[in-house]
């Protein structure tokens, strides 16, 4: 309404950002591990993710709509949870999977406390974890270089081949498995997303000089993470070659730059940021150690996540010239 | 008495308005521990339910012997006292209900929606009311659990009373017979319950306007 008056509170500084502006950026910052992805796993990468993201749009304008909300989909917060969601599926995830999901962190965790800014949990990650309900088919991950064809549906049970990730490999003592070269490009099995640290790297680079994030959080988490496995090196193994296999293996470089990050379920200063990353990054550390599953990005993010509200409080900003 | 008393508001009351699991959100513990199937909450429910009623029962007709002092240590031996007894009967009767029940059972001494009708039912009224307050609020604890257990069931296995109702097509969600599960459906159910209530109080309002427009409507023409 170009006509109104719009009176607001300074500071007056206009910044072009939006929320769409920003999805957008989210969106082409993960388009390169999308791409790699489809090399490495068959162009039903994209069949997860697309139908991830559509059915997350869908059920958000559904669920606004029978809510009596204002429709929000074009904002693409809707679109950036599926494809987040579907870069944490196998690529041999059944399509009913990726609705069942996506419903979920929409309808369940997304718009159940208010739509967005107002939940408490990443969409994605908690969907992610809700899909553990279906123990083989979230794990079942198709050995690299395995594609399969997009128009693929359903997945056969001779192309669901469970095949062991780097972290599980690490876990069961095969250290030579993979090669740290391997793990940084990207030519090991896992989730569609994380596999390639190099393209994640590139997309966070991207993120930040668009300034879409700030550095905080990736830095502090993978730091942590860095540095509790100097600690914990097994014996007959470079510390180097040690520490980039844990930084480049299984989820964590997707959690720590593009979930961790998700301005709604972190904290608002740059001490809870750092904060916050490093609680990500020894819970990720000893949940890999010690934990029932191989692999602990998801559950650390989401379990901080509901830890925001502290930190906010301990990191509260001092007014100033008040007391402390 | 029959003023005071009705036995179908004190229903209605039990199951839906005043419900003890899903308005007055008491007995959380076994709500949400045994309900992973219809007949474990079935079984849960209705033995919750002969506790309730018989304790009511006492504790009602002994209201004006017990000293006001150790009223909550009187009420504990007497349910307990009744908890011990169904636990007998469904380890002789019932016995693998009884097993997959297990602790929970003995767990009914301190189950609140009991203690709670003690206090502040059975021990300020007579004793029939009191016993037909132990039916409605137990029947009401019954259907929570039961509604709970359905849904559970049917997502978390795909069954029904233990008979598959869903088809072997579908792949059930584990999640949903963990304890998450029980927490999310919880949670989702007693909102839906609070909805309906608001519902149907909006509407009462909104009738009870009409009417009062009506009448000064009515009261207006004969003025004029």
């Amino acid at each position: 309404m170009p006509e109104l008056l719009t009176v607001c509170p300074s500071p007056h500084i206009k910044h072009p950002a939006t929320t769409t502006t920003v999805m957008r950026d989210v969106l082409i910052s993960l388009t390169p591990a999308l791409l790699w992805a489809c090399y490495v796993f068959g162009s039903r990468a994209i069949t997860v993710t697309a139908l991830c993201a559509i059915s997350c749009v869908f059920f958000e304008w559904l669920t606004q709509k029978l809510l009596h909300r204002p429709i929000t989909v074009a904002d693409l917060s809707a679109a950036v949870t599926g494809m987040l969601l579907g870069f944490n599926l196998p690529s041999t995830a059944p399509w009913w999977m990726c609705v069942a999901g996506s419903a979920f962190a929409i309808v369940l965790v997304k718009q159940m406390f208010g739509g967005i800014g107002k939940n408490f949990m990443n969409p994605a990650l908690a969907a992610r974890v809700f899909l553990f309900s279906w123990p083989t088919q979230i794990s079942a991950f198709p050995a690299p270089f395995h594609r399969l064809p997009f128009w693929q549906l359903t997945v056969k049970e001779a192309d669901a081949i469970a095949s062991a990730t780097p972290l599980a490999q690490m876990r069961g003592g095969e250290m030579d498995a993979v090669s740290p070269a391997d793990l940084f490009f990207g030519r090991v099995g896992g989730c569609i997303g994380e596999i390639s640290a190099l393209l994640l790297l590139i997309g966070g680079v991207y993120l930040l000089v668009r300034r879409v994030i700030t550095w905080h959080i990736p830095v502090a988490y993978l730091g942590t993470v860095a540095l509790l496995s100097c600690l914990a090196v097994p014996a007959g193994m470079e510390t180097a070659e040690y520490v980039l296999m844990q930084l480049c293996s299984g989820g964590l470089m997707l959690g720590a730059i593009f979930m961790a990050t998700d301005y709604v379920t972190s904290p608002i200063t740059s001490r809870g940021r750092l904060l916050f990353g490093a609680g990500c990054g020894v819970l990720t550390v000893l949940i890999r150690r010690f934990g029932g599953y191989v692999e602990g990005v998801s559950f650390s993010i989401l379990i901080m996540n509901s830890l925001v509200w502290y930190i906010e409080r301990i990191t509260r900003p001092r007014v100033f010239g008040g007391d402390r | 008495m029959s003023t005071k008393y009705s036995f179908g508001k004190q229903i209605r009351e039990g199951l839906f308005e005043n419900n003890p699991v899903l308005v007055q959100l008491l007995g959380m513990c076994p709500t949400l521990a045994v309900t992973t199937s219809i007949t474990n909450a079935l079984g849960m429910g209705l033995a919750a339910t002969a506790v309730l009623i018989c304790s009511n029962f006492l504790i009602s007709l002994l209201r004006k012997f017990i000293p006001k002092q150790v009223r909550i240590a009187a009420y504990i031996v007497i349910i307990s006292g009744f908890v011990t007894a169904i636990e007998l009967l469904m380890k002789a009767y019932f016995y693998d209900l009884y097993g997959s029940l297990g602790l929970f059972i003995p767990l009914i001494v301190v189950n609140c929606i009991i203690l709670a009708r003690a206090e502040a039912f059975a021990s300020r009224n007579p004793v029939i009311p009191s016993i037909m307050d132990g039916v409605a609020m137990g029947l009401g604890f019954t259907f929570a659990l039961v509604l709970l257990g359905a849904v559970r069931e049917l997502l978390g296995a795909g069954t029904l009373f233990g008979f598959a109702v869903l088809g072997s097509r579908y792949q059930p969600a584990l999640l949903f017979i963990q304890p998450p599960g029980a927490f999310l459906t919880l949670g989702l159910l007693i909102a839906a319950v609070q909805k309906i209530r608001n519902v149907m109080k909006d509407k009462k309002k909104a009738a009870k306007q009409n009417a009062q427009k009506k009448s000064e409507n009515a009261g207006e023409e004969e003025q004029a």
